[in-house]
């Protein structure tokens, strides 16, 4: 985490509000500060951030612009009305002999316009000083279509989030790259440990991006703090937000609503690039997803079908149904021994057994966590993932299904 | 029975009451019950605060080491609604029962069976909130709560048998609540001493009487939010779920209609008891009571149409942004008056600083940061990097530890020598102030700068630019926890002995309570006084 100088000088005044309140306990932890990686083995670098990350879009620029100013705002105030608190306690003390004075409340014209200027200065401060700036800073940020370049559909789902660009037919889901052992404290930990994913969104930059976002699940919230934009996807509705990268380069964020077990562990990655460089990546995009249509045409043989949805679970099930198949009961079932996957897959006219293994793979299972894969993975890669669930962890059902089969159900 | 009464002049003072758990469990005395109310809240305190460091030791370091995150997300909704519902609530009814009597010269509460029962709900309400933690290590069901303190659903919807244990509670939690608010106003308005008009009230009453009002105004809303979520969990309705023509912010709707005044009920009972310590303190009249009075008045009819900004990330209309933006810095008005006469009272007195009026004067400066945090909050475009990220954790800490909590242990510092006829150790008083404010502030200071570097809340683990304000604020939160550990002896102290007091108790106090003696007879005020 890099702090421009500029950060640093804003930091400087806009924190002295919130630090200046407990002199004592900040110069505490300075002197705490070294200490800090004696603490932390394994970790590197000391990074101490007092203010947004830089911003890259012009939401962000005008966000931190504002919360700069009301910093700088609530700082005043703050010094000011406890200036008067402190002076009054170090003077009125009965130690040092000062008589109480009896008066209780304003007497007289003047008095009652000192009582009253705080609250037009108040007055003044809420509805004009802050309230102007963010009037327009809404009104900007709710703008998503006025020369939109793009769309962008984001859609949340426990725990990874799926990316569509609805213009150029290209879909796919991003899930968290971080390995378990580092988060099980097995393995040191990477420098973009938690926030780094096995495919980042890629976006033009210089592009107006209208954002959609919605949720197959439960309520999550996309943010990426640098753009300076946090919105909820909700599940059955479509939000809309928008982004405007001018710089590029790989920006970090997470799922900022509470969306259950891996709330934690379902972060945001954006490559942003020249426009020619997204347009190749669209073009190689679109090249994979033909070849995976492709190969859903061919027999494959179990032995393939199995490596390959040994891949598929480690991305998009190990998070509940763990690496060793045995779940986490009773939210997660196990699929070691699952009496799901020991019942047959289709039945006499060839749809897939009711609740069986395809069904349930597919179709989900309505009032729990497990979600209908059938709009989120490939043929191929539901008939690997369900052909390796069926001959690992100790099922030995031995019969695989084809992707072409899984094609043919839709 | 008239003539009985009064051939019958001697109060009837030795206690006819059972001995032992009956004399508790039937008590109808209101300094009985507001005891069995602060212990209860003392206990929770405690229950709330051990989930909080087992969460802080957790986010000490990156990475998962004491528990899995089912088990984290478990802790962190139990630990709000406990301190919530079962420590901070109950500590203000608890002032409120032992002390409105007394100060507005009332024999007792109007309805002291009701407030028996009010206080006898709160165990088993804690129980069940708590129970499934237990049932989960015999195997049954996979544990509390898992969706934060704010049910939000679909989550909820989706959450297992610790939801229903929750909404329950919350049940029992809120009819308790209305008990005790419907006793509370009914006190107020009928049983005041003869010449107390309403403008002569103690600001404590006033404080007390408007949190009394929000409660009964909101309470019943929350509880029908959670009835829609359990028949939207098991018996197939679609209140909250788009697929059957529902909508899952309608539940933030609901909720927040409760859950952004319940903010003002934690804090309006300690903003009523503030004016005393300080005038006490500072030897010096309330300054500006009216305004105060009035300034409480509106703070409680504005807390009920802001309820939008607690959620101004889930894509609400332009016009509801603004309306709600400019509601909630409307706040500030009435805030800042009081502020102003808080400032106002101390300016020009004669200051003396013994625990409470430490603990006042810190909560003035700490609530500040808080007031003022949130009006920054309250704009709608920097709440986008704000909203749900350490950064509230921060500002509604400063508001409910340091304004509820602080007030709270302001109020058992100011008024334990009423109560027991006995002085707390002011040494460890003053040590318990000074541990608790610099801990307090090592604590959440730097959640505010994990905020604005983008740290979300309710994660289990965090990546590792985060790592060095988190081990802060962990260390922080135990230190913080232990100094708590002398509040608890020095209360136990002060309850078993110590130097005796008189009526009087403060040089400066002020009011009816301060002419009973210390402690009070168990009947007080059987004769009314008259205020002239």
């Amino acid at each position: 985490m890099t702090i421009t100088a500029h950060f640093l000088r804003e930091t400087a005044h806009c924190c002295a509000g919130i630090s200046s309140s407990s002199l004592l306990t900040w110069r505490h932890l300075r002197r705490l500060a070294p200490l800090a990686p004696a603490w932390l083995p394994g970790v590197a670098q000391a990074a101490y951030s007092f203010n947004f990350p830089e911003p890259v879009t012009p939401i962000a620029r005008e966000t931190l612009h504002i919360h700069n100013e009301f910093m700088l705002i609530i700082t005043v105030l703050f010094v000011v009305v406890f200036a008067i608190m402190i002076y009054s306690m170090i003077r009125h003390r009965k130690s040092v002999g000062h008589q109480a004075a009896r008066f209780s409340g304003p007497r007289g014209a003047l008095q009652w316009f000192w009582a009253l200027v705080p609250f037009a200065i108040l007055l003044f401060i809420d509805f004009v000083l802050m309230g102007i700036p963010a009037v327009k800073a809404v009104i900007n940020m709710e703008d998503t279509q006025t020369r939109a370049d793009m769309v962008l559909k984001v859609t949340g789902m426990q725990w990874k989030w799926q990316y569509e660009y609805p213009e150029a037919g290209i879909k796919f889901i991003s899930t968290l790259a971080t390995p378990r052992d580092q988060i099980a404290n097995a393995e040191a930990k990477g420098e973009h440990y938690l926030l780094e994913v096995d495919q980042p969104v890629v976006l033009p930059v210089g592009k107006k991006v209208r954002v959609l976002l919605t949720s197959t699940d439960v309520i999550h919230t996309w943010w990426v703090p640098q753009f300076g934009v946090k919105r909820d996807a909700i599940p059955g509705f479509l939000r809309e937000t928008w982004v405007l990268i001018e710089k590029p380069g790989i920006y970090r964020g997470q799922c900022a609503e509470l969306c259950g077990k891996d709330h934690g562990f379902m972060p945001v990655v954006v490559h942003a690039v020249p426009e020619p460089e997204y347009l190749a990546w669209v073009d190689s995009k679109k090249a994979e997803a033909k070849a995976a249509a492709g190969s859903s045409e061919r027999t494959w043989s179990k032995d393939e079908l199995i490596a390959a949805g040994k891949e598929v679970y480690e991305k998009q099930c190990v998070a509940c149904h763990q690496s060793e198949g045995q779940g986490l009961p009773p939210a997660f079932p196990a699929l070691a021994g699952s009496k799901v996957i020991a019942g047959p897959l289709f039945d006499m006219n060839g749809k897939p057994a009711k609740d069986g293994h395809v069904d349930r793979v597919m179709n989900g299972k309505a009032g729990t966590a497990m979600q209908a894969f059938r709009n989120t993975l490939s043929d191929v890669e539901l008939a690997a993932v369900i052909t390796f669930e069926r001959n690992s962890f100790g099922n030995q059902q031995g019969d695989m299904v084809q992707p072409a089969q899984i094609k043919a159900l839709r | 029975m008239n003539t009985a009464t009064t051939t019958q002049p001697t109060p009837h003072d030795a206690g006819h009451y059972p001995g032992g758990l009956m004399r508790w469990l039937t008590t109808t005395n209101h300094k009985d019950i507001g005891t069995m109310y602060l212990t209860f809240s003392l206990i929770m305190f405690f229950v709330g605060g051990l989930m909080i460091l087992a969460v802080r030791a957790e986010l000490f370091q990156p990475g998962l080491q004491l528990m899995q995150p089912e088990f984290f997300n478990q802790l962190i909704g139990v630990h709000a609604l406990v301190m919530i519902f079962a420590a901070l609530m109950p500590a203000a009814t608890g002032f409120a029962n032992w002390m409105l009597p007394l100060m507005i010269g009332a024999p007792d509460m109007a309805l002291p069976r009701l407030n028996n029962w009010g206080f006898w709900l709160l165990p088993p309400a804690a129980i069940l909130l708590t129970l499934p933690f237990t049932l989960a290590l015999f195997g049954i069901g996979d544990g509390a709560i898992a969706t934060g303190w704010t049910f939000y659903a679909p989550l909820s919807v989706q959450g297992g048998m610790g939801v229903d244990f929750a909404i329950l509670a919350v049940h029992i939690l809120g009819i308790s609540s209305i008990m005790g608010s419907i006793n509370i106003i009914v006190t107020i308005f009928n049983m005041r001493a003869p010449g107390m008009t309403m403008m002569k009230l103690p600001l404590f009453a006033w404080g007390w009487l408007i949190t009394a009002f929000l409660l009964i105004a909101t309470l019943p809303v929350l509880a029908g939010a959670v009835t829609m979520l359990l028949t939207d969990r098991h018996f197939g309705t679609h209140f909250f779920d788009a697929a059957g023509g529902g909508d899952p912010i309608l539940f933030q709707h609901l909720f927040w209609f409760f859950g952004h005044p319940e903010v003002y009920i934690l804090l309006l009972p300690v903003w009523g008891l503030m004016p005393h310590v300080l005038a006490t303190f500072s030897r010096k009249p309330t300054y500006g009571y009216k305004a105060q009075v009035y300034s409480f008045i509106a703070i409680g009819l504005l807390s009920v149409v802001v309820w939008a900004h607690h959620f101004f990330t889930a894509g609400l209309p332009v016009p509801a942004l603004f309306y709600f933006m400019f509601s909630t810095m409307a706040i500030s008005l009435p805030l800042a008056v009081l502020f102003f006469c808080w400032i106002a009272t101390m300016w020009k007195g004669a200051m003396s600083f013994e625990t409470p009026m430490l603990f006042a004067v810190v909560f003035i400066v700490l609530f500040g940061i808080a007031g003022l945090t949130g009006l920054i909050l309250a704009d709608v475009a920097a709440d986008a990097q704000y909203h749900h990220s350490y950064f509230v954790v921060a500002h509604f800490h400063y508001a409910l530890f340091a304004g509820g909590i602080m007030g709270v242990m302001t109020g058992v510092y100011y008024w334990l020598p009423k109560w027991t006829g006995h002085m707390y150790s002011e040494k460890l008083g003053k040590l318990h102030f000074w541990l608790t404010v610099i801990s307090f502030n090592l604590t959440f200071m730097p959640q505010f700068f994990l905020g604005l570097a983008g740290m979300p809340r309710r994660i289990p683990d965090y990546a590792l630019q985060f790592a060095e304000f988190n081990a802060m604020s962990t260390v922080g939160a135990f230190i913080l926890g232990l100094s708590q550990l002398i509040f608890a002896w020095n209360i136990w102290c002060c309850v078993r002995g110590g130097p005796k007091v008189d009526g009087r108790v403060w040089e400066g106090a002020e009011g009816l309570e301060w002419e009973l003696s210390s402690p009070p007879p168990h009947h007080s005020w059987e004769t009314q006084p008259v205020i002239k």
